[in-house]
């Protein structure tokens, strides 16, 4: 099948399973959006099909399949030959994920070099740039990261990740860090680069909402496991795991914002019985 | 009634280098006794040193804060010690905020010392349980605890001394979206229970629209919009808080939205600083953009500093 398939994952830290035979299918051209809370495996199921597990993780059972051929079992990494041209990856904070040394033209550059570009560098790092839709990108690509707003940096970030046409993106949480204003922009960058070279995309959040919007699928991860997966009319429609609705609910649109009266005397009663904090 | 906090003309420049940074660039705001007020804006529009001239962490470069109509940027050490009392700090990040070699009873008991409080142990279990913290955590350092509790021992201290009002900087920033819930209900709760005045600094719109009936749009240091959280959010008259709302990620389906209004791309190097700030970035602009911008009583209570405004309300009518 072509495409990026995961086919029962586990990845384990010491001896305790943190990704519980994962399934997961991304077919070329489609976004599929993963959502989960924090530490629920997500980002270590990201890592582990681009091949940057952190040291104490190990893949123990499953396998990843890229475009038809296997790049990773638990005795088997092959991720390295397809990283960047193959599966690339962009990542939560940019301004952390940039080396803060290098100007950021030379660290697009880079990415073309390790994937055997060695002509016109300078002119391909500009194109790359201003695909992102940097502007001015031939004077951008000689500053360094901290000279950079966040949103700028992400767009680095994502230039990197496209520059050697991969058949799969996969974006870590890529806009969590940035304004809404800019968010919207950089989702809408992804959708359309998306749209023009057939790359599929794995948007991993932990905003429903960011999901619903530019997903055709969703997976709910929780606790290691895909406990429920759908098209995303499906899922944010009718949620059949608790979780799920939960998400769901924290981001559902409520026809009138909470309306309160703009005054209140302090020593008088509350509105109606205190909000319980839930679970 | 009177305002509990009115903040007149106020301004607070930043000089780097040779250029000057309008930080804060003319704000009046008032917040009356109860009152729940949100201030949303991107990074750099402001929020943040707002909140550290109401709580007088900053002095500011002209204009005043008046706390019960007395000015607080001249207050004597005394009088201060008074204010400070009176008006609490939330911040963003309780790691940073909260000593990390002081264990969570002494991080509460701290503020109790200071003020020469008795009985400070009775009032300490009387906090603690009032943020929902259970009294196992007290001999926990701020790096053992959850990121929601973490917030909550913040709260915690802030509210200890019994104060008037709290000044909250992205209170839930720093956590993940079921903590969030948790921590916006007791913040409303609290609010509701104690009184408590409370301006919220955000650019999570979600939390500004759980916990505030007034909202403040601020961009680049001065005000683009105000008025009541239900208006900002369903009909905003700034273009600038129109692309805002419209940026909000949403779950209903995307056919039935209509397209979103974008901000055109701009160049950081060729801001200008006359005129409406966010003319360089609009996708509406018009020639009297190059002069500041009237601010327009949309409908009562409800302002917006845009050209724009009347024109925008007219067209929603």
């Amino acid at each position: 099948m072509p495409g990026l398939e995961i086919d029962g994952l586990r990845v384990s830290i010491g001896g305790r399973d943190v990704v519980r035979a994962v399934d997961l299918h991304i077919a070329p051209g489609s976004c599929a959006g993963l959502v989960g809370e924090s530490g629920s495996g997500k980002s270590l199921l990201a890592l582990a099909s681009v091949g940057l597990l952190p040291r104490a993780a190990r893949v123990t059972a499953g396998r990843i399949i890229l475009g038809g051929d296997v790049t990773v079992t638990a005795d088997l990494d092959r991720t390295a030959k397809v990283r960047g041209s193959g599966i690339a990856m962009i990542f939560q904070s940019p301004r952390t994920a940039l080396n803060p040394l290098l100007r950021v033209g030379h660290q697009v550059g880079r990415v073309l070099r390790r994937n055997g570009q060695h002509a016109d560098l300078t002119r391909r790092c500009a194109e790359l740039l201003g695909a992102v839709g940097i502007l001015e990108p031939g004077k951008v690509a000689r500053l360094y990261p901290h000279e950079l707003s966040g949103g700028m940096c992400q767009r680095v970030m994502i230039a990197m990740g496209i520059a050697c046409e991969p058949q799969m993106l996969i974006a870590d949480e890529p806009t969590t860090a940035l304004d809404v204003t800019v968010q919207a922009d950089i989702l809408d960058l992804l959708d359309d680069i998306r749209s023009r070279t057939r790359m599929g995309m794995l948007l991993i959040s932990h905003d429903m909402s960011v999901v619903a919007e530019r997903c055709d699928s969703i997976s709910v991860m929780w606790r290691g496991a895909i406990v429920e997966a759908g098209t995303s009319r499906t899922v944010i429609g009718s949620p059949r795991h608790p979780f799920t609705a939960e998400l769901v609910r924290d981001v559902a649109h409520r026809p009138q914002p909470k309306d309160r009266p703009a005054q209140r005397s302090p020593a008088g009663p509350a509105d109606g019985p205190p909000t319980e904090a839930r679970g | 009634m009177r305002p509990l906090i009115e903040v007149r003309g106020l301004r607070k420049d930043y000089r780097r280098g040779g250029a000057v940074l309008h930080a804060v660039d003319g704000i009046d705001l008032a917040l009356m006794p109860g009152e729940a007020v949100g201030v949303i804006g991107e990074s750099g529009a402001g929020k943040s040193t707002l909140a550290r001239l109401i709580t007088r962490l900053e002095r500011p470069t002209s204009g005043g804060v008046f706390y019960q109509d007395t000015d607080v940027t001249s207050l004597s050490d005394r009088a201060l010690r008074r204010f400070r009392r009176e008006v609490q700090p939330v911040f963003q990040d309780p790691l940073t905020a909260l000593n990390p070699r002081w264990v969570v009873r002494r991080l509460i008991t701290e503020p109790l010392k200071i003020y020469g409080e008795r009985d400070a142990e009775r009032r300490v279990d009387e906090v603690l349980r009032d943020v929902g913290l259970g009294k196992d955590l007290m001999t926990r350092h701020p790096r053992d605890l959850s990121g929601g509790e973490r917030q909550r021992v913040a709260i915690a201290r802030a509210l200890v001394l019994r104060p008037s009002m709290l000044v909250l900087d992205e209170p839930t920033a720093s956590v993940d979206m079921a903590t969030k819930r948790t921590l916006l209900a007791l913040l409303n709760r609290l609010q509701s229970e104690h009184g408590l005045t409370c301006l919220y600094i955000s650019h999570d719109i979600r939390t500004i629209e759980e916990t505030c009936s007034r909202t403040i749009v601020m961009y680049r240091g001065r005000l683009a919009e105000e008025g009541p959280t239900t208006a900002i959010l369903s009909s905003p008259s700034h273009v600038y808080t129109q692309i805002l709302m419209s940026s909000i990620p949403r779950i209903d389906s995307a056919e039935t939205r209509p397209g979103r209004l974008r901000a055109r791309p701009f160049s950081r190097q060729h801001l200008p600083d006359t005129g409406c700030l966010f003319a360089h970035s609009c996708p509406r602009v018009q020639p009297e953009c190059a002069t500041d911008p009237p601010v327009v009583e949309v409908t009562p209570g409800h302002r917006a500093a845009c050209v724009l405004a009347d024109r925008a309300s007219d067209q929603s009518r």
